[in-house]
């Protein structure tokens, strides 16, 4: 510093700062001195051992979030610094690579989805999903958001905090005795329904078939319909196209960690014809001054960093290395290994449902499920829980707490990660801790 | 000379396929997918793919990489290990809190540590990225305001102001009121002028995105608390303040910070990032839940304020990011983040001193921090613009600064190049600048040449869109 200070002409560093008031002026911060590598290693290292991962100890959570697998490559590829340390491809001339990588990224996403347009990312799910219903509101021009009652807790708040200063009512609809919205019950709202969010998987892991119908119900109120999805299903399962859908959104868990629920991508796809109200980053092909192919940032009339206080949304910052794991996985997997993956996950869940049948628990829907579905055991639920956890093993999601209804009920989540032995594992200890309890 | 790699790579849609296998789908046929239009490909032709496309890109690790308002520093690699520990990734958001204490024993020790950083009484690490965080802390002002009976309407923002400061505080709903800078500052005289029992907040830079500390921040400070507003503080320019001054000594009631640019988390081509949002104490109850509380030797998620705003994204906020930014703390501690800001300061003033003259002039006067705005308005009887400046910077391997920002500079070009580079990094930086300003017209205006493409077309990609593999045809062939 010394060198930059004699260059400047100063001789004390602190002549930089005079504009700060005496009054505020502090000499350091009250933490304590910065440690050497090694040590904070150990440290950080040292703290982590307290948390139980996966590896420590098989979970059945569900709850929109699981383990799955990452092959190695995805991690290889995202640890490629020329991505990782870059920001926002604001000059594209030098970001061809990752301006590909994206546009590589909405391909694909809109190939599952069967929508037209996919944006670089969102936060989460949620946050997509506070996106989707004020983008419903601004193509429409109505006030009503519609979400069934069985959404995700974390998802609905979300969503109350980006609606409610949108002046966008948010009005659910109750669930059938089969564990699915009764998507009659939008008609009560007449013409006023700014948009209706429906899930394939639901939140307790049902798929959604009633195709027809649902089409028609969307038809009939002129509303938008938004679709949150699991991409995984998407491989197997008609898109949600298919469905009429005029938005798409979902947890982009593919190639990203559980993470402790951060870290992952929210995805959003919609239809060409109200790309102009989308929120988001967008990548599009052109061409250089040579005529070559090239990609680049676009639409950008939409954004904040343009249009200030009139964007579509406040979105800088997103998720986009999530995005690049996201298109690594699925080009790793490629389309084969991507629907025996999925069904690997719904025999697996059927697999456990019948074994948790077996040993006493009540299935409370017939409906067909994909990769998450609901239990009850005939002992307490959180006692169940709790003596699993002193087996090694932690138990299913209690749904009680939310779900009065269900009291009882448990959102098992199953993978490719879980094998026949970790099944048939947990079903033995169950039935021991039931016992017990 | 500097040349980026080119590969015409191309797109995985027209790489070579492995042979099909079949998939039974054991689905009804209802519901049954028949078509899935994407590729199967080798592993091995998947990662020379993205290695190759990662070559045509350029990163930190690269070089010099001074966009102002973006903190784009060096990431330590230690950092990128500890998030990739199974501990950090392959735990569950719903596991029982006696599973999790590593993480929200992280979590709450970086709230405190951030509390002392900033001079603030509480934080909540949920909101995702800057922006997020503006979000938050709008809601938070709000829910403030409507606690005390009261629905005030407005917030105000200067014109230097980032674009994503109006757009967050429409988005929570309120109205946004502009007010023009004097000298490169906040003008006293527009702001008592707008400030009255409307204002809800008044949200502020500082430095600002001239790189200039509003030296009059006490003054501001007690305006708009004489309204009852609350002052916001945007911490994107944290980086030039550590350990010299703090917001909640400004007078600020809420702040969020970037932790991918002040504390060394990477930015990921766009993110994943962190924006926190620390406030003072009367305020903590209006905190997003849940809460990381500490009991004795044990840390819980609280979901008890009744005056909390809810919850503002899926879960926690981006673990990872959160933990890479601790670490960076705990390896800085309180003397390395006071250098960090001091030698931030210093090498933009330094590159400053070598850049302003007789092509690239220095609106405004007074001193500059950690970022500094030059415009490039000299250049335009050459015919020459920010832009093409910008463009020719990338045939000599250097990432251009921020161009055509803040908007109240005339070809602006916002250089921030922190504490990370050499002072010989520095000097080739400003040799360059200086040189392109006298090279031949049409050469700059030509630019990029070394790059693997030449200038963008970006006109053309907005006004017939291809977003998708599927969609090129005509003006943009395939």
């Amino acid at each position: 510093m010394k060198g930059l200070m004699e260059k400047l002409g100063i001789e004390n560093v602190d002549e930089l700062f005079e504009d700060i008031p005496e009054e505020i002026k502090i000499d350091g911060l009250d933490i304590p001195p910065g440690k050497e590598e090694i040590e904070v290693d150990r440290e950080i290292r040292g703290i982590l051992k307290k948390n139980k991962s996966f590896d420590d100890m098989p979970s059945f959570l569900g709850g929109g979030i699981k383990h799955h697998y990452v092959p190695p490559a995805v991690r290889h590829i995202i640890s490629r610094s020329e991505f990782y340390t870059a920001y926002t491809p604001y000059q594209p001339e030098f970001s061809q690579g990752i301006l590909q990588s994206m546009f590589e990224y909405q391909s694909v996403v809109c190939e599952l989805t069967g929508m037209d347009v996919a944006n670089i990312s969102m936060y989460d799910a949620a946050t997509a999903l506070g996106e989707a219903a004020r983008m419903s509101k601004r193509v429409s021009r109505k006030n009503v958001f519609i979400i069934p009652k069985n959404v995700s807790w974390e998802k609905k708040d979300v969503l109350l905090n980006y609606a409610k200063n949108a002046e966008i009512k948010v009005e659910e609809i109750s669930y059938d005795e089969n564990g699915m919205a009764d998507i009659y019950e939008v008609e009560k709202y007449g013409g006023e329904v700014a948009g209706i969010y429906l899930e394939n998987p639901n939140f307790f892991g049902i798929m959604e078939d009633r195709i027809d119908e649902i089409k028609e119900m969307k038809e009939k109120t002129g509303a938008m319909l938004v679709m949150g999805v699991d991409p995984l299903l998407l491989s197997v399962a008609k898109p949600p196209s298919e469905y009429g859908a005029d938005i798409v959104i979902g947890d982009g868990w593919m190639g990203n960690p559980m993470n402790f629920g951060g870290s992952r991508l929210g995805i959003f796809s919609c239809r060409k014809e109200h790309i102009r109200q989308m929120p988001g980053r967008i990548i599009g092909a052109t061409v250089d001054k040579n005529g070559k192919r090239a990609f680049c940032m676009t639409l950008q009339t939409r954004e904040q960093h343009i249009r200030r206080g009139k964007a579509t949304s406040n979105i800088c910052s997103n998720e986009a290395l999530c995005a690049i794991a996201f298109v690594s996985y699925v080009a790793i997997m490629g389309r084969d290994g991507l629907r025996k993956v999925a069904i690997r996950n719904m025999e697996n869940a059927q697999y456990a449902a019948a074994k948790l049948s077996s040993i006493g628990f009540e299935m409370p829907f017939s409906s067909n499920f994909f990769n998450e579905f609901v239990a009850i055991p005939p002992v307490d639920a959180e006692s169940l829980n709790k003596k699993l956890l002193e087996r090694g093993i932690h138990g299913a999601l209690l749904l009680g707490h939310r779900f009065p209804e269900l009291g009882n009920g448990l959102l098992y989540g199953i993978t490719e990660m879980h094998t026949k032995e970790m099944i048939d594992r947990m079903a033995e200890i169950t039935k021991e801790a039931m016992d017990d309890v | 000379m500097y040349r980026m790699a080119n590969y015409d790579e191309p797109l995985l849609n027209e790489m070579e396929e492995r042979k099909e296998r079949h998939v039974e789908v054991k689905l009804p046929d209802k519901i049954r997918r028949t078509e899935l239009n994407l590729p199967s490909l080798s592993e091995r032709d998947v990662v020379k793919h993205f290695t190759h496309l990662s070559q045509m890109n350029y990163g930190v690790d690269t070089g010099i990489y001074p966009l102002g308002s973006c903190t784009m520093k060096y990431n330590p690699k230690l950092l990128e290990e500890l998030a990739g520990s199974e501990k950090v990734e392959n735990i569950h958001p719903y596991q029982d809190e006696s599973t999790v204490q590593g993480s929200l024993e992280i979590m709450h020790k970086l709230e405190e540590t951030l509390c002392r950083i900033t001079g603030m009484d509480a934080f909540s690490l949920q909101p995702v990225a800057g922006a997020h965080g503006e979000f938050t802390g709008m809601l938070i002002a709000r829910a403030y305001h409507e606690s005390n009976g009261e629905e005030r309407k407005e917030v105000i923002v200067p014109d230097s102001a980032h674009g994503t400061n109006p757009a967050s505080a429409r988005m929570a709903g309120f109205e946004v009121v502009e007010i023009p800078s004097r000298d490169g500052r906040v003008d006293m005289d527009a702001l008592r002028s707008v400030l009255s029992e409307n204002t809800a907040a008044f949200m502020l830079t500082n430095p600002n995105t001239l790189g200039i500390f509003e030296k009059d921040i006490l003054e501001i400070s007690r305006e708009v608390r004489k309204v009852g507003a609350l002052l916001y503080y945007d911490g994107a320019n944290l980086n030039a303040i550590m350990g010299k001054a703090r917001p909640g000594d400004m007078g600020f009631d809420i702040v969020h910070l970037n932790l991918h640019k002040t504390f060394a988390t990477p930015h990921g081509g766009g993110g994943p990032g962190a924006g926190p949002v620390g406030v003072k104490a009367e305020l903590e109850r209006f905190l997003p839940v849940p809460r990381v509380v500490r009991k004795g030797n044990n840390y819980h998620l609280d979901y008890g304020s009744r005056h909390s705003i809810g919850k503002v994204s899926n879960f926690y906020g981006n673990f990872p990011v959160l933990l890479k930014a601790y670490a960076y703390i705990l390896l800085k501690g309180s003397d390395g983040l006071k250098e960090v800001t001091e030698r931030a300061v210093l090498n933009s003033n330094y590159l400053m001193s070598r850049i302003v003259g007789k092509h690239y002039s220095l609106p405004f006067g007074g001193s500059r921090m950690h970022e500094f705005v030059v415009s490039a308005k000299n250049l335009k009887e050459k015919g020459i613009r920010a832009l093409d400046v910008a463009k020719r910077l990338l045939d000599y391997g250097l990432h251009p600064p921020t161009i055509y920002f803040p908007l109240i500079v005339e070809e602006a070009m916002m250089i921030e190049p922190t504490e990370s580079e050499s002072m010989e990094t520095l000097d080739k930086y400003a040799e360059v600048m200086n040189k392109i300003a006298e090279e031949d017209t049409e050469l700059v205006k030509n630019a990029p040449s070394n790059a693997p493409i030449g200038r963008v077309d970006e006109a053309l990609a907005a006004r017939s869109p291809v977003l998708k593999w599927s969609d090129f045809s005509g003006q943009v062939p395939g």
